[in-house]
């Protein structure tokens, strides 16, 4: 898109899908190498990484999901950041609006401690949050996950957010507030759609450390049936040898909710990320 | 349909700047009152406290006879126009002009009914199901005036609906929105920097600067009886010559002189001003009545040569720009005379005309403004 607006020299066209193409390899690589891998018997892997396989086999597919619990560990994980990234958009997005648009000293330095939640990586105070975990009698249970989830993403939900609300014509709240609309109403029938492709942009950037955390549940020591699937994937490496085809199958199946997600929202969420780029 | 009285409107900011100074204004049941002033003269906030989107710091806004002061600007029976449309974007034209009609839980079939007659009045009945990003300025405006007039309000508030549009389209929507003055018959408060606008859409003008109010008269008494120096540069375009001279009788004739100039008063305004002699004061006079000397052979006196340094060419009428000294004059002439820049030509500036100012207040010496 951006590159139309150059008239005069423009990098030839070659060029940059030559850069786009090396770059896609240097991301998809290591993708090729999980997933060719994860078919292949062990010997196999060894002798040959990064080739084709010679003989096929879903063993650690069928041990993934029959054998070791992935199943639960699978409802957990999509149970845990499903609940987590709805709270961090509806409370995200509630405060954004309050402090976008009520611009205060006191909404300012609230502000400031959201952002500030951007710079200390949360995993500082995991002693003291076990702590409270255990007062609040959650311990071990999956969902001690979901207020440290909410937690960690709403630094950069508020962030994203209250940026992307401030840039929207002021005018147009005023306008819905002369037109009777609640302050309820407002956020409801006027924000949440248009900050729609901040949300997808937030719930992407949000989703992928809850879905592959794997300190809160390990430090939290959740009971079997409360475990998630970063944990189930690590526990299938074993001291002195590690079986590999399981370990990369469990790892492809645990990547393909996020996939999904990915396809379904990338629209929204390129134009969560050019947005303001382009004044509408 | 009601009035709407500002008394003793004031705005103070948190931080201690006062933008509104203790306005008074009265705007009539079914007057069009135009606010109109240069950037930061106020014009707007004094529009958005009578919406109720900013707080009245002082001061009593009614509306009708009701004190609205606290009254939330959706029970205020207002209607407001903003200067970027302020459109619901993720809204058809349709759904932008009923929803404040579903939020006050009119009958789906009146909400109908009413965006209809609304969509007719101002040419949008094709446009009903498209959203705002698939329409023109032009086309957004009249959006925004569509959700104002469906609502059917005592006041509309326009805040520089113009301003965003092209010149070309700006001059049309201005004849759109006098029309619909006429035929709602509704008060309206409309709010420009643009002069040509204040002028031609005003039954009424309030002239503002710093928030102020500097004069509130009908269009024609501002421009012909502008009560200060401000009101006598910013309304006419271009705007009036304002030189600062000093006053000089002569027996019983009155005289202006000015670094370059020696002009002889009529006596009827001598006599206005006989108290004056002497005094440093301002004179204005506007473009219009600066005339080449050919047009009027007869005149005896108040004729001066002068350098035109630039020439403007309208078509209908030619400006010309004379820089004597430090000061500037502008006279507006006849196509067909013919001058060139660099030439020198003999005006004559009609006195009959003149305006005069005190030096230090800058207040009409010569006609007192009437009182609203």
């Amino acid at each position: 898109m951006g590159l139309k607006k150059h008239n005069g020299k423009r990098p030839s066209v070659l060029a940059i899908h030559l850069i786009l193409i090396s770059w896609s390899l240097v991301v998809l690589f290591p993708l090729w190498t999980m997933l060719v891998n994860s078919i292949k018997p062990k010997r196999e892997i060894f002798r040959h990484p990064f080739g084709i396989p010679d003989e096929i086999t879903f063993e650690g597919y069928r041990h993934a999901w029959t054998g070791a619990n992935f199943d639960i560990y699978f409802r957990n994980s999509i149970f845990v950041t499903v609940v987590s990234l709805l709270l961090i958009l509806v409370l995200g997005s509630l405060a954004a609006y309050a402090m976008a648009n009520w611009r205060s000293r006191t909404s300012n330095l609230v502000y400031l401690f959201f952002i500030a939640g951007l710079m200390v990586p949360i995993r500082l105070g995991t002693i003291n949050i076990f702590q409270m975990i255990i007062a609040m009698g959650l311990a071990g249970s999956i969902f001690s996950l979901i207020p440290i989830y909410v937690a960690m993403g709403l630094p950069i939900a508020t962030f994203v957010l209250t940026t992307f609300i401030r840039e929207l014509p002021h005018e147009i709240f005023d306008a819905a507030r002369v037109d009777g609309a609640s302050e309820w109403r407002i956020y409801w029938t006027i924000i949440l759609p248009l900050v729609r492709p901040a949300l997808a942009t937030v719930a992407i950037f949000d989703l992928i450390p809850i879905w592959n955390d794997i300190w809160f549940p390990l430090i939290f020591n959740l009971a079997d049936n409360h475990r998630t699937v970063a944990i189930g994937v690590s526990l299938l490496f074993g001291q002195y040898q590690t079986n590999w085809t399981r370990v990369l199958s469990a790892l492809s199946l645990s990547a393909v909710p996020i996939l999904i997600l990915y396809l379904l929202m990338s629209k929204q969420f390129i134009k969560g990320l050019t947005a303001g780029a382009v004044k509408g | 349909m009601a009035g709407v009285r500002l008394e003793k409107i004031e705005k103070t900011y948190p931080n201690g700047f006062k933008a509104v100074h203790g306005i008074d204004l009265d705007i009539r049941d079914g007057e069009f009152m135009v606010l109109v002033g240069p950037s930061g003269c106020a014009k707007s906030t004094t529009l958005r406290m009578v919406a109720g989107l900013e707080e009245i710091s002082g001061g009593k806004v009614l509306i009708g006879d009701r004190l609205v002061n606290d009254v939330e600007p959706k029970d205020r029976d207002i209607a407001m126009v903003f200067q970027n449309y302020a459109l619901y974007p993720h809204m058809t034209v349709y759904k932008n002009m009923s929803w404040v009609l579903k939020l006050k839980k009119k009958p789906a079939d009146e909400i109908d009914r009413r965006v209809r007659q609304a969509a007719d009045i101002l040419g949008l009945t094709d446009m009903l199901d498209r959203k705002p990003k698939q329409l023109s300025g032009g086309q957004m405006q009249r959006v925004a005036v569509g959700r104002a007039i469906v609502r059917s309000p005592k006041v509309f508030l326009f805040d520089e609906p113009l301003s965003n549009l092209d010149a070309k389209l700006r001059v049309q929507m201005r004849v759109e929105i006098s029309r619909l003055h006429t035929k709602l018959k509704n008060t309206m408060i409309y709010v420009t920097h643009d002069q040509v606008e204040a002028m031609t859409m005003g039954d009424r003008i309030c002239v503002m600067e710093l928030g102020r109010i500097k004069q509130v008269d009908t269009p024609t008494n501002l421009y012909r009886y502008p009560a200060n120096t401000f009101v006598a540069g910013f309304i006419g375009s271009p705007s009036m010559n304002i030189v600062s001279a000093r006053l000089n009788f002569d027996g019983d004739t009155c005289y202006v002189d000015s670094q370059n100039l020696h002009l002889r008063i009529p006596d009827d305004i001598g006599k206005k001003v006989r108290q004056y002699d002497g005094k440093a004061i301002y004179f204005g006079i506007r473009p219009e009545h600066i005339h080449a000397r050919e047009t009027n052979p007869e005149a005896a006196d108040n004729f001066f040569n002068m350098e035109v340094s630039v020439v403007e060419n309208m078509g209908n009428e030619v400006y010309l720009y004379f820089t004597p000294g430090n000061s500037q004059y502008i006279a507006r002439i006849d196509p067909d005379i013919p001058v060139r820049s660099g030439d020198s030509h003999e005006m004559w500036l009609d006195t009959n005309y003149i305006h005069l100012f005190d030096g230090e207040t800058k207040e009409n010496l010569i006609y007192k403004p009437k009182t609203q």
